[in-house]
């Protein structure tokens, strides 16, 4: 789950890692209202869940209350990699002396998180790590132990020169690490972290993603999903145990698992149709997982078919198919349904979709996506 | 011959009495699984079908030599009973589970590393040597005993890939689903590794998904150690960049994780890669010869 800049600056802020101050606008007034307050040159950001936002013209730079007011009414609503900007983050500007960059991921390859430090930052870091390696340190931790003083300050010698200068970073460092552990973190980001001209070291930017897995044991983090940034049917799917993410397609796919959701995705798409979604209904199905599934499907007026492929393991074919007879009880659907449903407890499945209407059985997968392809017509991409 | 289980497994149930446990632990007794005890703390004395519970699997162990352990119980709870069975001397511990915060995990390995244990998953399906026995949750009718193992990060797909497998007349020594999370505790060059070791397996099919780099670094593997032939596919050639796609590892991130990297970098280590399931049986026969 990715999270504000402005939650990401609260998280560090309680981990005491130094940050501005900021004050969170929702319109041209607030964000005068909020500059006023600060005095002096102002930076109003736009807080929302994309990258690239200064490129995009969401940061911009007040002197006054009443420059900060244009420079809000110019960001709000700008739509940057398809989000639309509804909040702002204005914060007092800072006198940069050196800008470094901070990160810290959980590193797949080696199972430990992965502290990153670089004497450049305010930069894509990724361009960095590839054209220019050596320009970036790095160090694995083990999260039970934490990232110890030493191996703290071992990086932080390597971007900073000054005695003190060192020191700050080492603990900001230290801090970041406890944040990332304490809070199930994937990615910690601080992207400039920065030298003022006086002296002192502070976070000019947060960027932080929460392990959906670790958001059960923090209750608090979870709390700051932000659904106005999120498709409601997809907070809808997540609340019910579904995942789902909506496409522009028409045929609609309610799968179990992943990796067989994205194969039967592709395979649409192979054979010349569009998926209308990525639906897994995950393990364990109950029946009401499926009329949701349904119910969140059918709604979409582009979806032309809907195509479900199960393959029964830990899910069991006979849950699949009572959810789908109940939701078409409860809903009648107007559109064509294939399914394909083999694995465990596929024959008591057979028997209860027997003689349902509108319900076309196929045994395997690919016959199955044909033949939903075939019933959704030529040219499934609906434009937008 | 095959890897990891065979038929002198023996397996003990953590969290045998839940509903996922006991529906699959009857399929595992089922298919020949030999599952020697069961663990429910608590409920240590009372039997499941007549397989003994215990209260911890250090008893269960002692009690029944058991030397492999399956996992079913909830996410708060799992990093503790691969702890547990770690501990307890288990040399195979599956963790079906789903769910679990991976830098639990990644706490975890750390702790076990020295203990000589391997963990397969978590959110894993789990494994299966056909005809001899099997340690997880996947249907075991569609198997057929053979030369050809299989290695996934995906359950349900890899079903889908067996099951052509088996239609196409190509048995399977062993299927191993190594999971779909970021932290695992079995990579795929574990599996690799393992099937090169064992005369049974001919040749190996690898089921991948977008996100992380393990296919890439599994190219490298086959086509420099290995020595044996492998057909592969890569989950989520249309998936859009930066959206989990379910499974917490299955994400194209930064631009990097994507099907089209992963399938170039299998066809450059001269690795055929099958474009959709069907062409699995196929491929996989002419890779043998």
């Amino acid at each position: 789950m990715d999270v504000h800049e402005y939650q990401a600056k609260a998280i560090f802020r309680r981990f005491g890692i130094p940050v501005h101050e900021g004050e969170l606008a929702r319109s041209p007034a607030e964000a005068a209202e909020a500059a006023r307050r600060m005095g002096g040159t102002v930076v109003v950001k736009a807080q929302v869940h994309a990258g690239g936002r200064g490129k995009a013209g969401g940061i911009r730079l007040a002197k006054t209350p009443e420059e900060a007011r244009g420079a809000a009414a110019s960001i709000l609503g700008l739509q940057i990699k398809g989000r639309t900007v509804k909040k702002l983050l204005i914060t007092p500007a800072s006198d940069i002396d050196h800008e470094y960059y901070a990160g810290i991921v959980l590193d797949r390859g080696a199972g430990r998180p992965l502290v990153m430090v670089s004497r450049e930052g305010g930069i894509d870091i990724e361009l960095v790590a590839k054209d220019r390696p050596d320009a970036l340190k790095k160090l694995h931790f083990d999260p039970a132990r934490g990232l110890r003083g030493y191996e703290a300050m071992w990086l932080a010698a390597s971007i900073e020169d000054d005695s003190e200068g060192k020191k700050a970073i080492a603990g900001i460092l230290a801090k970041l690490a406890r944040t990332f552990v304490a809070c199930d973190l994937s990615l910690a980001e601080i992207n400039p972290l920065i030298r003022e001209k006086d002296g002192g070291y502070l976070a000019l930017d947060a960027k932080v993603t929460v392990d959906d897995s670790g958001l059960f044991r923090h209750p608090e983090l979870a709390e700051l999903r932000d659904l106005e940034e999120e498709d409601p049917d997809e907070d809808r799917a997540r609340s019910q145990g579904l995942s789902f993410i909506r496409l522009e397609g028409t045929i609609g796919c309610v799968v179990n698992g992943a990796g067989l959701a994205m194969a039967t995705m592709d395979l649409v798409k192979h054979f010349g149709g569009e998926p209308a979604n990525f639906l897994d209904v995950g393990g364990s199905s109950n029946p009401e997982k499926v009329v949701t599934a349904l119910d969140i499907i059918t709604k979409d007026p582009s979806v032309r078919v809907i195509l479900f492929n199960i393959f029964g393991g830990i899910t069991r074919c006979d849950d699949i198919a009572r959810g789908l007879v109940k939701a078409l009880e409860m809903k009648p659907v107007e559109r064509p349904i294939v399914v394909r449903l083999t694995g465990t407890n596929e024959e008591a499945a057979r028997e209860i979709l027997a003689g349902v209407s509108g319900v076309q059985s196929e045994g395997g997968m690919e016959e199955a996506v044909r033949r939903a392809v075939a019933l959704a017509g030529a040219g499934g991409r609906v434009s937008a | 011959m095959s890897i990891l289980i065979d038929s002198s497994t023996r397996v003990v149930v953590q969290g045998i009495t839940g509903r996922d446990g006991s529906f699959h632990t009857r399929a595992m007794k089922g298919y020949g699984t030999r599952v020697v005890a069961g663990v429910t703390p608590g409920k240590g004395g009372l039997d499941f079908e007549g397989t003994p519970i215990f209260d911890t699997v250090r008893e269960a162990v002692e009690a029944t030599g058991a030397d492999t352990s399956v996992i079913y119980v909830p996410p708060a709870f799992a990093p503790d009973a691969v702890r547990e069975a770690a501990d307890a001397g288990i040399r195979l511990v599956v963790a079906i589970t789903e769910g679990i915060p991976a830098m639990e995990m990644a706490s975890v390995f750390q702790e076990i590393g020295m203990k000589g244990v391997r963990v397969v998953g978590p959110n894993c399906p789990g494994l299966i040597s056909p005809g001899k026995c099997k340690v997880g949750i996947m249907p075991a009718e569609i198997h057929r005993q053979g030369p050809v193992g299989v290695v996934s990060r995906s359950g349900t797909l890899t079903y889908e890939m067996v099951h052509q497998l088996s239609a196409a007349g190509l048995g399977q020594s062993t299927c191993l689903g190594i999971g779909g999370d970021p932290i695992i505790g079995t990579t795929f060059l574990d599996a690799l590794t393992l099937f090169r070791e064992d005369p049974e397996t001919e040749g190996v099919v690898l089921i991948g998904e977008i996100g992380g780099t393990a296919e890439e670094e599994a190219a490298v593997y086959i086509r420099e150690t290995l020595g044996k032939p492998v057909v592969a596919f890569i989950a989520g050639q249309t998936a859009p960049p930066g959206r989990r796609m379910g499974h917490a590892g299955a994400i194209i991130s930064g631009g990097s994780g994507t099907a089209a990297e992963k399938v170039a970098a299998l066809e450059g280590s001269g690795i055929r890669v099958a474009r959709r399931p069907s062409e699995i049986g196929p491929l996989m026969r002419e890779a043998l010869g």
